[in-house]
């Protein structure tokens, strides 16, 4: 039998013990047990140092210093054969840590084997470009930028890639929130009818369970229609069968715009004359 | 070449047809809609879905036209992006009087799914609209039945240019 567990406040008892999921840790290998991420890793420890060196999910994770990281992926390029730069990004710690985390994903295809290189900054600080390396890094980079705020030095367009270049704030900041902030939430209002038009226009509905089915300024439903703002309640609605016409037809038709064409009396010119 | 024999005793006696100025003009407005050839997103899948032959938007006078300064009317099919809103009032300011908005879809009406900071949280925060058309995404058949109703609603309105302005600034 199942033990017994006292059930008098089971429903007043939180469900979930912790809100979000917590992602269990990776299992770590030691690198001496592949030749290849070994020989790698010897030979980027001969130009940089490196903070930490381990094998994840069959990734060769390096973290170094975030001031090395051109000379460690120029590095790994020329000398390492690691030709394809697939991912760059960023990594929001700024509660925890204090900065970003950048993450460079590095593939050889030749080695078929993959790199991921770690670094970590503050804040305020800036990053390396590695656009001449890789022409990815260009797109990718401006990403960063636009969704982190992440500065990047030495990059040849460095401006927002995918939000409006007057757009204030960085979206993927854990610190932004989802609906918008206050420059977001009237960013259309503000630059197409301009600040005053604000009251005119009124915020955002942003509460979907809001959504009122009688509520005829903003909805209409399939044979119920009203005109817009028309005020129905519950049991007041109009029920509109589907018309494809108007009554009786449309107007300026009657029923005889046209004679109808009568073989018998139609005469020809010919004949007339 | 045949030439028909008019009945002079019927109609009044007159081969005229006698209407008002309001009834002609709102017929000739309602039976050549001419939307803007305008996509966002997957409602716009459905869009060109009732353009094609299988619906045939055709047969309403509805032909997409590839300039807003010969549309009548635009239909919003999709959603519409806080980056792009700017773009989608321009086309709508460029477009030449009288001009109706149908607004397509969940994403159009009130921002949909997406609500989150990038999404216009409804069309009708830009531009005002003559239509809500609910779905997502509306089948053709909903859409054509949204112009026919548009087509109502323009003969019911009095033709003459000093149009009622609409809710929108």
């Amino acid at each position: 039998m199942r033990e017994y567990t006292p059930k008098d406040d089971v429903q007043r008892k939180s469900y979930y013990k912790d809100r979000f999921f917590v992602k269990p840790p990776v299992p770590r290998k030691e690198i001496s047990g592949d030749e290849i991420f070994l020989g790698d890793v010897e030979s980027v420890k001969t130009i940089v140092t490196i903070l930490e060196s381990f094998i994840e999910a069959d990734h060769l994770v390096l973290i170094v210093n975030p001031e090395d990281n051109f000379k460690v992926i120029s590095h790994l390029k020329d000398v390492s054969e690691y030709d394809f730069l697939v991912e760059l990004t960023a990594v929001d710690y700024v509660s925890k840590r204090g900065g970003f985390e950048i993450v460079y994903e590095l593939l050889s295809t030749s080695k078929r084997k993959r790199i991921r290189l770690k670094a970590f900054i503050k804040v305020n600080e800036t990053i390396q470009s590695v656009e001449p390396l890789f022409r990815m890094a260009d797109w990718s980079e401006r990403e960063m930028f636009d969704m982190y705020g992440v500065k990047v030095i030495n990059h040849p367009n460095l401006r927002r890639i995918l939000l409006p270049n007057d757009w204030s704030g960085h979206p993927l900041l854990k610190t932004y929130p989802l609906h918008g902030d206050e420059a977001a939430s009237w960013y259309e209002v503000d630059k197409i009818f301009g600040k005053e038009a604000r009251e005119t226009v009124g915020p955002e509905l942003r509460d979907s369970a809001c959504v009122d089915r009688y509520d005829t300024d903003r909805f209409a439903r399939l044979g119920h229609e009203v005109s817009k703002g028309t005020p129905i309640s519950e049991g007041n609605e109009p029920d509109t069968p589907i018309r494809y016409q108007e009554e009786g037809g449309v107007k300026l038709f009657g029923k005889k715009l046209v004679t109808p064409f009568d073989e018998i009396e139609t005469v020809h010119l010919k004949q007339r004359k | 070449m045949a030439q028909h024999k008019v009945n002079y005793f019927a109609d009044a006696g007159t081969p005229i047809k006698l209407t008002t100025v309001d009834k002609i003009v709102n017929f000739g407005r309602s039976n050549s809609l001419w939307p803007m050839t305008y996509g966002l997103a997957c409602c716009a899948i459905e869009m060109m879905a009732t353009g094609g032959s299988r619906f045939d938007f055709d047969r309403f006078g509805t032909i997409f036209r590839a300039s807003p300064r010969q549309s009548d009317v635009i239909v919003v099919a999709g959603t519409l992006t806080k980056k792009h809103a700017e773009f989608m009032r321009r086309l709508y300011d460029q477009m030449p009087d009288p001009k109706w908005v149908i607004s397509m879809g969940s994403c159009a009406n009130t921002g949909g799914m997406f609500n989150t900071y990038a999404t216009v949280q409804g069309v009708d925060r830009i531009v005002p609209v003559d239509i809500y058309l609910p779905g997502c995404a509306p089948r053709p058949e909903t859409l054509q039945y949204a112009l026919m109703m548009l087509q109502q609603k323009i003969r019911r309105e009095p033709s003459n240019m000093a149009q009622k302005a609409k809710r929108l600034i």
